[in-house]
């Protein structure tokens, strides 16, 4: 009886989205937008990567909403997870070649994460996408050292001063009396490292952020003792 | 074949799915997983929205712009939503490792009697049972999907 | 490419609903990240590789991680030949 409801159910979804799809017109007016952007970016912002100039530029407040709903998650769930107490039982370390390894990895990580950061604006990119990888490179030494922890109170420091930045970054737009995050700086020219005016900072700030509120998470995470 | 259609399908496909695992699992954990595909599908149903047949990505390449480019709008808009997803997936994570701490079991209805045995204990009252309340549930059962 | 997508899709609907099926939560996982995969893949024929490489990064990299420490945590880190 369950399975023919549950049957029943998943149809009646099913019939109801492809009604969506019947009403759903991909191609309408909010084409106008997106090429309106298109033609108008390259002048405004000067940045190469389009997405970067709509995440940072056109709907940069969304952005700020974006990290301010990451850290509430992070702070959330670092807030309900035990403290480690240095008594209790821990994971065996790995062998000789987890460890090698994690430790070849770490600069490689490092490397990439930066580049992927500061590129932005450039090719696909920017502060999330490089915060992951930054995120994931502090976090790889720890699984080859399980009673290894970071240390939390550095972790937190860096997000908070590169969220502060992210905000005062914004409000330093305001001075001439323009919206807030506009971009400042000027464009400089279209394809070098040094145009689109504030939006590498602003995204090395949005990726400083994210890699360390990652991390602090994963490690707190991964020090909880295990069940079995 | 039109790809935007069978895109379409995929998307759908995957809503569907995260809809039915979330409703019929009774596993926290599978539910879990649910969440995130049922976010992985909505993604890409946004992102569907994005693409003209003949189109390129919006990024400069050597030779300057391409001719006609994707809408870039609904792909920042992606790009925050995958981002957010992971931020619940931590914090519903942590959840379901403090429900096993309190409750010993992940399974949502030995989990959900607990609960009421223990508002019952605490308003001092025995637990409202009817004669059409379904049968507790046997060890036995495992999870299923 | 409408083939090459088709093919993408079926992967991907079919590690879906391996991901609700399965009895093990370590191969659910190992569906989850294929699923990821698919999905990065298809957001790179979608014209969008700023969001395919954040899929990448993290669909297939962190929220799996995040499940794999869930799982150990919870003590469901085991397969079932393990458990015999």
């Amino acid at each position: 009886m369950r399975r023919f409801t549950a049957a029943l159910f998943l149809i009646g979804l099913a019939v109801l989205i492809a009604g969506i799809y019947q009403q759903m017109s991909f191609y309408g007016a909010s084409v106008n937008l997106g090429q309106a952007i298109n033609s108008m970016a390259p002048n405004q912002v000067g940045s190469a990567n389009l997405v970067t100039s709509v995440v940072l530029a056109y709907r940069g407040l969304d952005t700020l909403v974006e990290l301010s709903i990451l850290f509430t998650a992070a702070t959330a769930a670092g807030m309900l997870l035990h403290r480690r107490k240095p008594a209790t039982k821990t994971d065996p370390d790995g062998g000789f070649v987890l460890r090698a390894g994690s430790d070849l990895f770490f600069p490689l990580l490092v490397v990439v994460g930066i580049y992927i950061i500061l590129h932005g604006h450039l090719t696909p990119g920017g502060g999330f996408q490089g915060g992951v990888i930054l995120a994931c490179a502090f976090f790889v030494p720890l699984l080859a050292r399980p009673g290894q922890q970071l240390d939390q109170r550095w972790i937190s420091l860096l997000e908070g001063l590169a969220g502060a930045a992210f905000i005062l970054i914004g409000l330093l737009a305001m001075i001439d009396g323009a919206a807030f995050l506009t971009p400042l700086l000027g464009k400089g020219e279209l394809g070098s490292l040094f145009s689109a005016g504030s939006l590498p900072v602003l995204y090395t700030a949005v990726g400083l952020k994210v890699g360390a509120e990652l991390a602090g998470l994963l490690a707190h995470l991964s020090a909880q003792d295990a069940l079995d | 074949m039109d790809m935007t259609l069978v895109l379409y399908v995929g998307a759908a496909g995957l809503i569907l799915i995260g809809i039915g695992g979330i409703v019929l699992s009774r596993h926290l954990v599978r539910i879990i997983f649910s969440i995130a595909l049922l976010e992985s599908g909505a993604n890409l149903l946004l992102l569907i929205s994005s693409y003209r047949d003949g189109t390129a990505a919006p990024i400069m390449l050597a030779q300057g712009f391409p001719a006609s480019m994707a809408d870039p709008v609904p792909q920042a808009l992606v790009l925050t939503a995958i981002v957010i997803g992971v931020g619940i997936l931590a914090l519903a994570l942590v959840l379901a490792l403090r429900v096993q701490a309190a409750y010993g079991t992940l399974d949502i209805r030995q989990m959900r009697e607990r609960m009421e045995q223990d508002i019952a204990e605490e308003a001092g009252i025995p637990m409202l049972t009817s004669s059409q309340a379904p049968l507790p549930v046997s060890p036995d059962n495992g999870d299923k999907s | 490419m409408a083939w090459f997508a088709l093919i993408i899709v079926i992967v991907m609907l079919a590690s879906a609903l391996a991901v609700l099926l399965l009895k093990d939560f370590l191969s659910a996982l190992a569906a989850f990240s294929v699923v990821s995969l698919a999905l990065s893949v298809l957001f790179v024929l979608l014209r969008a590789p700023d969001v395919a490489m954040t899929e990448a990064a993290i669909g297939a990299g962190l929220s799996s991680l995040l499940f794999a420490l869930a799982l150990r945590k919870l003590g469901l880190w085991r397969s079932a030949k393990d458990a015999a």
